[in-house]
């Protein structure tokens, strides 16, 4: 799959603060990359599946962040909101190459809402 | 309630000479004692009230503001009658009248009088040891002439590498200066430090940039008029714009020998503090006790209390000495000593070394006892090996691990049932009804009993605020092994451990856990890293449990208090500036103004606090937002944060016709004193002038309603989603009992309530009674938690909007990483 893929270089792993996010601005808006305490990096959609929440502002734990407007905890490997709650934040193809971190947004694929209530 | 007529006894007259640490500790021991036996008059040399001496270092550096190492500003003396005469130093003691004179020609009487000079820095009387820009590092005037020169750059040379020195030294360097540092001996702070510790310490100050030259023996101070260069005996020169001789500090005994009082090194005391003249006692640096001095502040606390014993009647009271212990007050340089580690027959040295780490502990053991610990990079354990070794306990069984410190290997490790085994019978485990381990194993053993239940209604132990319930269950576990059937179970903090919030808060004090990955990894939490409910939960009870100690983890906070402005539902934010008591100005209203027009900020409302909220501010525009309302010299509302937000007033007696007292000032000043704090949720208080409660301070966190005789504090109200009225807690008279109840029920809270439980439901949980006897009750415990309050404040008022504002904290915040595409 990577082969398919152009890799796009944004920074390096050590300007994502651990536990935290930086956003990257793009022509699809705004992909919130996160940090995990065991040094993943994952990348989605900023925005919560729920109320459009800005899930980079989130608290991240373990590999999940939790959306800051109303706590739906979304899973960061697939950008689905973790039980009872449905939805999913577009997450985007990333990985990390000597320590530069490369988003591969072509291949980015939208999110879809949940079920509105809140 | 707590209002009570004095009765009209004559008083005895209490004179103190010395407003420092040692004075001013021992008149509030004796305050807590016997506060109306004596008129007291207190004469201080300084020009300030009674300020922390210990903290001129970081004052020094910059770390600390001279207000915030006030221990006791002038309205304490007020609320206590004591009359207060700075700057006029006491001359002469005219024993046989009962009297001192003053330099300013005032003489008071005395039936009692408390000497407690201090001591002055010893200055080595080489040549140029008296021209300008030579000076010691004792008190404030020092201090300023420190900064003074340091605002001017140049060269500073630090006379002296011990304690005082190093840290005049790091000050000045941290100011700007290029220091050098002349020690006579060949080790640093030889007294406290060993070679390796040392040359450690020698090592980490060099990479600071601070020169050491040790075996350095000056021979004369060069200049002028003014200080230019200093010469050592080996004929080096080197150049200063600034001298401080810190070598050392000697008993101030003038005014003793003057009056004719035995006098070795220092004014010789007894062990009831009293100099050879009954009718006078002394305390603190200044004295000599069975041949001591002490320069520390531990030992004239000992002093004070038992000085403060004496003078309200006791007979027993006796000091009998201070095994004593230091640190360094070095920013980022860890270092303890404790007692004697200069070793000798039948001693043994248990060292540990981590070169890479830059930790070194060396442990010197005695027919089992601790003799000495130095310890260098990791002093986490210095209290601990302290306290064995002023206890003189036996270290036989955990000598095998000793070194690693008390969180290692068997003893009480991860298991909590084996940390309260191991807790002494004289342990107390009930802090609210005093109930120790004893009591409460002897009262299940003898009275058969077999449930919390049965225990509370025994021995009151966990029957008050509840927090000990877990130890109690243990020890009913412990004393009744299979016998015990367990309790229902109560609710988990949150899915990542079992444990609740009151266990985990415990077992964070009782197992000494200072980070949030100690927590998890004692207590076995099941997530990696946790949630968002207990990690902001965790990063609260380690911030208030070790003030000035943790490191705030922002990581585990909310979004609102990372960045410190509130998320909106379009992933704006709004920004509330502070304003004190709600008074504002034009020019605050103006920079208001022009901060909206600048950044196109779409909404400004008042809020129902009386502050100005500024909506929809885009978070890169933050900083820009922040500087220019600090710049107009206005701090954040905090109106983020589960901490204090506002104080709320009416006007009252300055502009309102039915104003009783001036609740404007009084929200002013208690805004002042409260802001900055971190508290389990949010927190207002409101001042209103006069009954008809127009700030509406009966439904606050606490309200302060002020009436003709004084002011009613009612507690525990909240105007959010369930509607609560307060209690009322207590009736004071003066503004400095408001004050004092504030800061105590504000730490009674942070102790106590559950993360994310404002006040209202903790009162109910709790109990009035319970809170009445911890605030109103019990007037040393409430003056014990206000000082605890206000010491937290001293690490917690910094304004957050500046420090980001300027780019020194979180920048990655407000920037994208990136833009593509």
């Amino acid at each position: 799959m990577d082969q398919s893929i152009s890799w796009i270089t944004v920074g390096s792993v050590e300007d994502i603060p651990r536990q935290g996010s930086r956003v990257v601005r793009t022509g699809f808006g705004d992909i919130a990359l996160f940090r995990t305490v065991a040094d993943e990096v994952y990348a989605l959609e900023d925005r919560c599946p729920h109320a459009g929440g800005p899930l980079s502002q989130g608290i991240v734990h373990g590999a999940r962040v939790t959306c800051p407007l109303h706590s739906w905890v979304i899973d960061l490997a697939s950008g689905e909101a973790v039980g009872p709650d449905e939805g999913c934040a577009g997450h985007c193809p990333v990985r990390v190459v000597d320590g530069a971190v490369q988003l591969g947004l072509a291949a980015f694929r939208p999110g879809r809402g949940g079920c509105g209530h809140g | 309630m707590s209002t009570h007529t004095n009765p009209p006894t004559p008083r005895e007259r209490l004179v103190v000479v010395g407003n420092g640490m040692a004075g001013i500790r021992t008149l509030e021991e004796l305050l807590a004692k016997a506060p109306d036996r004596y008129d007291i008059t207190v004469f201080g040399a300084e020009p300030h009230p009674n300020y922390n001496r210990i903290m001129l270092s970081p004052v020094l550096a910059g770390e600390k503001t001279f207000e915030q190492i006030v221990l006791n500003g002038r309205d304490w003396y007020e609320a206590n009658g004591i009359r207060l005469l700075t700057g006029d130093r006491v001359e002469v003691i005219d024993r046989a009248n009962c009297t001192v004179t003053a330099i300013s020609g005032l003489t008071v009487p005395y039936d009692k009088l408390l000497i407690a000079t201090g001591s002055t820095p010893v200055i080595i009387p080489v040549p140029g040891s008296t021209l300008t820009g030579v000076v010691g590092f004792r008190d404030l005037a020092d201090v300023d002439t420190m900064l003074e020169a340091a605002a001017r750059g140049g060269r500073a040379v630090v006379i002296g590498g011990g304690l005082l020195g190093l840290e005049a030294a790091n000050g000045l360097k941290v100011k700007g200066m290029d220091v050098t540092v002349l020690h006579l001996m060949d080790t640093l702070m030889e007294r406290q430090l060993d070679r390796s510790a040392g040359a450690l310490l020698r090592h980490e100050l060099e990479r600071r940039g601070i020169t050491v030259l040790t075996g350095a023996d000056t021979a004369e101070i060069v200049g002028s008029e003014k200080v230019s260069a200093v010469r050592l005996k080996n004929g080096q020169e080197l150049p200063a714009d600034l001298v401080v001789m810190a070598v050392g500090i000697r008993p101030n005994t003038t005014l003793g020998k003057a009056a004719g009082l035995a006098c070795g090194r220092g004014i010789q005391v007894d062990d009831a503090m009293t100099t050879s003249d009954p009718a006078i006692l002394s305390v603190g640096e200044c004295v000599e006790h069975r041949g001591q001095t002490y320069g520390l502040v531990a030992p004239l606390f000992e002093m004070a209390k038992v000085a403060a014993a004496r003078l309200a009647g006791s007979a027993e009271a006796a000091y009998t000495g201070s095994v004593t212990s230091t640190k360094l007050k070095v920013t980022g340089v860890d270092v303890f000593s404790a007692g004697d580690f200069t070793g000798g027959k039948d001693c043994e040295d248990i060292v540990f070394r981590d070169a890479a780490r830059g930790v070194y502990k060396r442990v010197v053991v005695k027919e089992n006892r601790i003799l000495g610990a130095v310890l260098y990079g990791d002093t986490k354990d210095g209290g601990w090996y302290f306290q064995m070794l002023k206890d003189g306990t036996e270290v036989a069984p955990v000598r095998d691990t000793l070194i690693f410190g008390q969180s290692f290997g068997g003893e009480g490790a991860a298991n909590p049932k084996a940390a309260v085994a191991a807790l002494p019978d004289s342990a107390e485990i009930c802090g609210c009804n005093g109930v120790c381990k004893g009591t409460i194993v002897t009262a299940i053993t003898e009275k058969g009993l077999s449930s919390l239940d049965e225990v509370r209604a025994h021995t009151k132990a966990s029957a008050s605020c509840g927090s000990c319930t877990g130890q109690v269950e243990q020890l009913l576990a412990l004393t009744l092994g299979d016998g015990y059937a367990g309790e229902a179970k109560a609710k988990p903090m949150c899915k990542c451990t079992d444990r609740t919030h009151d266990e985990v808060r415990r077992a964070i004090t009782a197992l000494d856990l200072k980070t949030i990955p100690d927590v998890m990894q004692r207590l076995e939490w099941r997530t990696p890293d946790g949630c968002h409910h207990c990690r902001p939960a965790l990063n609260y009870y380690l911030l208030c449990e070790w003030p000035g100690e943790y490191k705030d983890d922002s990581r585990s906070r909310y979004i609102n208090e990372r960045v410190h402005a509130n998320i909106q539902k379009d992933g704006t934010y709004s920004v509330v500036p502070r304003m004190w008591g709600g008074l504002t100005s034009a020019k605050e209203l103006r920079a208001i103004a022009d901060v909206v027009d600048k950044f196109a900020i779409p909404t400004v409302k008042v809020t129902g606090g009386q502050r100005i909220d500024l909506f929809g501010v885009k978070k890169e525009d933050l900083p820009a937002v922040w500087a220019d309302l600090n710049a107009a010299g206005m701090v954040s509302g905090h109106a983020y944060a589960k901490g204090l937000r506002t104080v709320k007033t009416c006007v009252g007696s300055e502009w309102c016709r039915f104003g009783t007292q001036d609740s404007t000032g009084l929200g002013v000043k208690l805004e002042r004193m409260t802001w900055g704090t971190w508290t389990p949720h949010k927190v207002k208080l409101a001042v209103s002038g006069c009954p008809r409660n127009c700030a509406e301070a009966t439904i606050k966190d606490l309200g302060v309603v002020c009436v003709d005789s004084g002011y009613e504090l009612h507690v525990g109200g909240n105007g959010g989603m369930h509607v609560r009225a307060c209690d009322l807690l207590v009736k004071v008279e003066t503004e400095a009992e408001v004050l004092e109840y504030t800061g105590a029920y504000m730490q009674l809270y942070r102790e106590e309530a559950r993360y994310l439980e404002r006040t209202a439901p903790w009162v109910e949980r709790v109990g009035l009674d319970h809170i009445r006897r911890r605030l109103v009750d019990d007037a040393e415990g409430r003056a014990a938690l206000n000082a605890r309050f206000l010491f937290s404040q001293s690490f917690s008022q910094d304004d957050p909007w500046a420090e980001r504002a300027n780019g020194s904290v979180d920048r990655h915040e407000f920037a994208p990483l990136a833009q593509v595409g």
